[in-house]
């Protein structure tokens, strides 16, 4: 009960801070404009070029995870709102303020996580709900999906989840490394890179690994199909969520020990 | 009251602090003295829970600082370091650590108030100078109304109207018995606050005591003494195992006899005193003797160089 009352409070304190700097909206506007607008030059592009696609290739396309593939490019501004959310405490001696006014660390990260999912589920599912919409209406011509589709409301749902994650994911590199820029490349290097460099590991195992990866693990959640092996939705998403919440623990661990 | 059991710190193979053990007295101001580099500010962030010490502990009215629920409301703090997200409004900085205590909300404008940042309550605290970044540090410190607080250097890099507000604003609150513990490396300020000091040196308590008894305790506190028969006067005092060195015109600085027995040690043997008068120490002396094999860096004290006889070469 009395934790209950001390996670309430920092709750309430850890969404002031989150709205009362001006980055924090910024990141997240980007988020949305990057989802949003990559949907609809992904889905006119497509269009434009539809005739001249192979019979085949109009066959296997597939408009819901396509119109949601800004999110590839959308989740470094959440990511790295999620870095700042803790390293800019750091970088400005505030940490200090902070667990002076909560000398219960994990309280304090376990509030942040809280406020900092809630803020980037909502921005990304808004994100992932207009990118499909709008992407819908772009392809309608040629070939589109409906909400109503088999699997449509749940990849859209899916998109909106995996930038929250991926938001919580920065949270929690930012307290294990405690730094901006190492917090930073880490996260690109996760998500982005590390897939890149799997895929040159011969096979089988490249496939083998690069599933367990947080990126394409969390892709199972917006995807329909997919052109490579991969999880299963269940298994992904188990997958892809043990990724920010083992950093997240991990980062506990060591904000209980370490120096403020 | 705030209490030190054994608390010791290490670095590596430095000890920044080393098994201190104090206790500062509520209701009180009391002045924390020590060189940089003494472990002050090691000193506070351990009893704040910031820094876990190596080994033995620190409490805050019989509690570890951790186990206090609401700490602003019983400890206020104010560390070295500016500890202010610079892209947010001074009142935006107040606002979330008064959610993260229950501290009411239009208790952000009365400490506001209190340190004279009403007026750019809304400015990024980014863009403030030192002195009002240090007011915003006070306000924060002031924000739960505690009855405790720990203050490391506040009057540091402050112009001296900043100063002077620092030394009314903790005058005022010894005047409203409150704890404070209050770290500087500057003696006059000390002797102008506290009622109370603790020095340490290289980690280490040195001492402890009121103004009065530091000083004191000083050696360079002694009794001056003039008297036209010099060498009479100091067989006798020798006698009486006192330490005496001279001085030029016929003076004699006196130490480890008090000032009463002198002079009636003059009188019983008929030696006529010009001057007889207590030194004390003023608190600079005392805190430098105290401290003099504890600094981090020490020079000696070199003199000017000469002035150059040559005139140097200008431009006409």
């Amino acid at each position: 009960m009395e934790s209950i009352i001390v996670l309430w409070a920092n709750v309430r304190a850890e969404w002031v801070k989150l709205r009362s700097v001006r980055s924090t909206l910024w990141a997240l506007a980007i988020t949305m404009a990057i989802t949003v607008g990559l949907s609809a030059l992904f889905c006119s592009t497509r269009v434009a070029r539809w005739d001249r696609m192979g019979r085949g290739a109009q066959l296997i396309f597939e408009p819901i995870g396509f119109s949601l593939n800004g999110i590839f490019l959308s989740q470094l501004a959440i990511g790295v709102l999620g870095v700042l959310v803790m390293t800019s405490e750091y970088g400005t001696g505030q940490i200090r303020a902070t667990f002076a006014a909560t000398p219960t660390r994990g309280t304090v990260l376990l509030a942040k996580m809280k406020v900092f999912f809630l803020a980037s589920l909502v921005v990304g599912e808004i994100s992932s709900f207009a990118a499909f919409f709008l992407g819908q209406a772009i392809l309608s011509s040629k070939s589109s999906a409906s909400l109503t589709d088999p699997g449509a409301l749940r990849a859209v749902l899916g998109g909106g989840l995996y930038l929250a994650g991926i938001g919580i994911f920065g949270l929690g590199l930012g307290v294990i490394l405690r730094r901006t820029a190492g917090a930073i490349a880490v996260l690109v290097a996760s998500v982005m890179i590390l897939p890149q460099l799997v895929e040159l590991l011969p096979s089988p195992w490249n496939d083998d690994i690069s599933k367990y990866l947080p990126s394409p693990a969390g892709q199972t959640l917006f995807h329909i199909t997919s052109t490579r092996p991969s999880l299963s939705t269940g298994v992904g998403l188990f997958v892809f969520l043990a990724y920010p919440l083992g950093a997240c623990l991990i980062g506990w661990v060591l904000l209980r020990t370490r120096d403020a | 009251m705030i209490e030190t059991t054994e608390l010791t710190k290490r670095y590596g193979d430095k000890l920044a602090v080393d098994h201190l053990t104090m206790s500062i007295p509520s209701g009180q101001v009391t002045g924390f003295l020590g060189p940089n580099g003494a472990g002050k500010s090691t000193t506070m962030r351990m009893i704040l829970d910031l820094d876990s010490p190596t080994s033995g502990s620190a409490k805050v009215n019989g509690r570890r600082y951790r186990d206090i629920r609401f700490p602003l409301h019983e400890v206020g703090s104010l560390l070295e370091a500016k500890s202010v997200h610079p892209a947010r409004t001074a009142r935006g900085h107040l606002q979330w650590l008064a959610d993260s205590n229950r501290i009411p909300r239009k208790r952000v404008d009365e400490v506001l108030e209190l340190v004279g940042l009403s007026a750019v309550a809304k400015k990024r605290a980014g863009g403030f100078s030192l002195g009002m970044g240090q007011r915003l540090g006070i306000a924060a410190a002031m924000l739960g109304d505690p009855q405790t607080l720990l203050l490391d250097e506040p009057v540091n890099g402050l112009d001296p109207e900043g100063i002077v507000w620092v030394r009314s604003f903790l005058r005022s609150l010894a005047a409203e018995g409150r704890t404070v513990l209050v770290s500087s490396h500057l003696m006059s300020e000390m002797a102008l606050t506290a009622d109370h000091l603790i020095v340490i040196g290289a980690g280490r308590l040195i001492s402890q005591g009121s103004v009065a008894d530091v000083v004191a305790g000083s050696s360079s506190s002694h009794v001056l003494v003039r008297t036209p028969e010099v060498s009479r006067l100091m067989s006798v005092l020798t006698a009486e195992g006192a330490e005496v060195s001279t001085d030029v015109d016929h003076a004699l600085r006196i130490r480890k006899v008090s000032i009463e027995r002198i002079g009636q040690l003059a009188a019983d043997n008929a030696v006529v005193l010009h001057e007889l008068s207590p030194q004390a120490a003023s608190l600079e002396q005392a805190f430098m003797e105290l401290t003099h094999d504890s600094g981090e860096y020490q020079t000696e004290l070199k003199p000017p160089p000469p002035p150059s006889t040559t005139s140097a070469g200008g431009p006409n």
